[in-house]
């Protein structure tokens, strides 16, 4: 894949099998530096990185924000409140406002789809899709191949149940083609309100019965949004019965099968507290996760691209 | 008088070319003269250029003019020029402008304005309910008085079945026709595109077929009920032309509508995210696509309706999700149904024409264009072998949000003849 086609990472769909791998194989090298005392490297010394938020998020701006810092790069983060978006300013005008600074990577967060590709449009520096709506997540995807190559050594073959509300969740969406870029196996488990129509032809398998998830070798937990379950537009019944039908209690998980969940989580509700702390839970993991995939995005996006030659500056770094 | 448009001169002319009208069953090599505006002969001649086709000039039954309220994006002037340059000779507007066509002083208003500048005849259409907002009837005695050419919540539906029941039984006193947008609201509340396979995967809400077939069979059962004629605006599902298939055997009277971009375009260009395939009702898979084409092949669907809805380029330069439903057609409509339909074989050239021309006249109880000897001359010349790009600095509109942008299609309009005056000629 050339340079040019890998500039922006707007969705799963613009990474190629050998570019996941490539940057799995990059965090995992990054990972080892997280053990040294100076956690510091001079990577991107003199490179900036704008995070543009225009959502709630804790652990995906955090992790960006350290992985730019840990690579020495400059970073600065837009939130919408406090900025001129406040005062109507479009998202484009945004864009072209910051890439005055001549920024070399822009991570986005915005509630809408296609928001990330508005902002490649208007920007030259290279795109990161940080969550756009209910469309694309691809970091989170990443890590979530990660915390699954390094749990198990491998990812062709493994099955993985996602397990939700899947309607909502860009996260189900990237995971469910990442899994797939990479020969693993996702099915999807839902109430039949919350799974959308015509899914399967993703090419994944779709099923509205928890029993699914008996084979599988990991439970892939989705968070059930309160907001999905407001008066008169309610996908489920109730809260309590969705807990009863499609919750992830200990009599639901198999020895040896792993737990994981995008945070952040409703105890009791998708998942009970006593799965989420139990060694089968990967959930702080897939946070550690995050910071040295985000890292690797950064170093693989404005470095030559290939494992070899990241692997050399790291050892020079 | 229900077109109206600038006063003007009346041109004399003879055209050359393949002459085509379907209805008059001509199709001969020949030339047409018009002298002060009138057809004064139909003659077998020699043959001009193969691909010149003389046709009757076309009829759009949906256009959005903006006008009044947003004449940024819009004004009658410029959405006439763009008519003009796509071949039309009568245009019929919506009412959902700032205000509301809702009374027949905001009417009045619009038919001087567009006596001043419409340079193509053009016909006005009034709300069915005050405000457009579902709950009381418009005077539409008084708004048919006043020019409205028919009735219409174009934009959103009529909600409730009472009031379209009443809506539809009151059309029999103003005499004309109810023109109706159907959709079922609360199935399309947060819909963004068509509800399948591809807005699985993208994540935006889905906005799905049943709820446009849903109230396409509840009027048409409303219609039947009350024994009134019903038009149907760009229906875009399998289901919806089979109800008005089989509502039709049952003999109620509907016609029915469906826009270019229906009759050529699936919700798998959605890919692209590009807000310029945002309209309502969205495009649907390749098998509505194809019902549609089977619909306008068997007359099911009787017309092409451009449902021209221009957007001001700062409300379309957004993420999918923030613009508004809507693309221009105006100056694309014949050119696009001729490259994608005629040229792949799946339409003949002769039922476009009807369907562009007098099968939307008649469904909203307009004159119907004619190549005859005595009738007023209303004729579009058209070259089928010219290829042209679609450039945003080409259009006459003022709005540029085309779902065509950058495409390269075969068929051009040449000449456009509006009720006797040359307004086009390329």
């Amino acid at each position: 894949m050339s340079r040019e086609l890998r500039r922006h990472v707007l969705g799963v769909g613009d990474l190629t099998r050998g570019d996941a791998e490539r940057l799995l194989d990059t965090a995992r090298a990054l990972e080892r530096t997280l053990d040294r005392e100076v956690k510091k490297l001079p990577a991107l010394r003199g490179r900036l990185v704008v995070n543009l938020f225009y959502e709630a998020s804790t652990r995906t701006l955090a992790s960006f924000e350290l992985a730019a810092k840990r690579l020495s790069a400059d970073t600065m983060t837009i939130r919408s409140s406090g900025s001129s978006v406040d005062k109507g300013e479009s998202l484009r005008d945004t864009s072209l406002t910051l890439a005055a600074y001549d920024p070399d990577v822009v991570v986005v967060r915005h509630p809408q789809i296609g928001a990330a590709a508005l902002v490649a449009s208007a920007t030259e520096a290279h795109v990161v899709n940080a969550g756009d709506g209910k469309h694309q997540h691809p970091t989170q995807a990443l890590l979530d191949l990660f915390t699954i190559r390094e749990a198990l050594g491998r990812l062709e073959g493994v099955t993985v149940a996602i397990v939700g509300d899947v309607l909502h969740s860009r996260v189900a969406r990237s995971l469910v083609e990442a899994l797939l870029l990479v020969g693993a196996e996702p099915v999807l488990v839902a109430p039949p309100t919350l799974l959308p129509r015509g899914i399967e032809e993703m090419g994944c398998e779709a099923t509205t019965s928890i029993e699914a998830l008996a084979d599988v070798d990991v439970v892939y937990v989705l968070r059930m949004q309160s907001e999905r379950m407001q008066a008169g537009a309610a996908f489920v019944p109730s809260l309590r019965e969705y807990t009863a039908l499609y919750g992830i209690t200990p009599e639901r998980v198999r020895p040896g099968q792993l737990v994981m969940h995008p945070g952040p989580m409703n105890r009791g509700i998708e998942i009970d507290p006593r799965v989420a702390d139990s060694g089968a839970s990967l959930v702080t993991t897939q946070v550690r996760s995050g910071l040295v995939v985000r890292m690797a995005v950064l170093y693989d996006l404005l470095t030559a691209p290939g494992l070899h030659v990241a692997a050399t500056a790291l050892e020079v770094a | 008088m229900t077109l109206v448009c600038r006063n003007g001169r009346r041109d004399s002319l003879t055209i050359r070319a393949r002459l085509l009208d379907p209805g008059e069953g001509l199709d001969a090599q020949g030339a047409v003269t018009v002298e002060d505006g009138i057809v004064t002969a139909v003659e077998a001649g020699p043959a001009a250029p193969a691909s010149l086709v003389l046709a009757p000039a076309f009829v759009d039954p949906h256009v959005h003019l903006r006008t009044p309220g947003r004449e940024d994006e819009e004004t009658i002037a410029s959405g006439t020029e763009a008519a003009a340059a796509g071949g039309y000779c009568a245009i019929v507007a919506m009412p959902n402008t700032e205000p509301v066509v809702d009374t027949a002083s905001v009417l009045q208003a619009l038919v001087e304005r567009a006596r001043e500048e419409a340079l193509v005849p053009t016909g006005f259409t009034a709300a069915i309910s005050k405000g457009q907002r579902g709950e009381e009837l418009t005077e539409m005695a008084e708004l048919a008085a006043a020019g409205a050419l028919a009735f219409t919540d174009d934009g959103r539906p009529v909600a409730s079945p009472q009031l379209m029941r009443r809506a539809l039984a009151y059309s029999a006193v103003a005499g004309r026709p109810l023109a109706l947008h159907c959709e079922e609201p609360t199935l399309t509340q947060g819909g963004h595109m068509h509800e399948g396979a591809v807005s699985a995967e993208l994540g935006l809400g889905g906005w799905p077929s049943v709820a446009e077939t849903l109230m396409v069979e509840r009027d048409l059962a409303l219609a039947a009920y009350e024994g009134r004629p019903l038009h149907l605006q760009h229906l875009s599902a399998r289901g919806s032309v089979d109800a008005v298939r089989r509502a039709r055997l049952a003999g109620v009277a509907v016609s029915a509508e469906a826009s270019p971009h229906h009759l050529c375009a699936t919700d798998e260009r959605l890919r692209t995210l590009d807000p310029n395939l945002k309209m309502n009702p969205p495009l649907r898979t390749e098998d509505d696509r194809r019902a549609l084409v089977e619909a306008l092949l068997d007359g099911t669907i009787d017309c092409v309706g451009t449902d021209h809805a221009p957007h001001a380029r700062q409300e379309k330069d957004v993420p999918f999700e923030e613009a508004p439903f809507g693309v221009t057609g105006l100056e694309t409509a014949f050119a696009v149904l001729h490259t994608e339909l005629v040229r792949e074989g799946d339409v003949p050239l002769v039922t476009l024409l009807e369907r562009m021309s007098a099968g939307p006249a008649r469904a909203l109880g307009l004159p119907v264009p004619r190549i005859a000897v005595g009738e007023p001359a209303n004729l579009v010349l058209l070259d089928l072998d010219a290829g042209w790009t679609v450039r945003e600095d080409r259009f006459r509109s003022r709005s540029a949000n085309s779902w065509l942008l950058g495409r390269t299609l075969v068929g051009a309009v040449v000449k456009t003849v509006a009720d006797g005056r040359v307004v086009f000629d390329a």
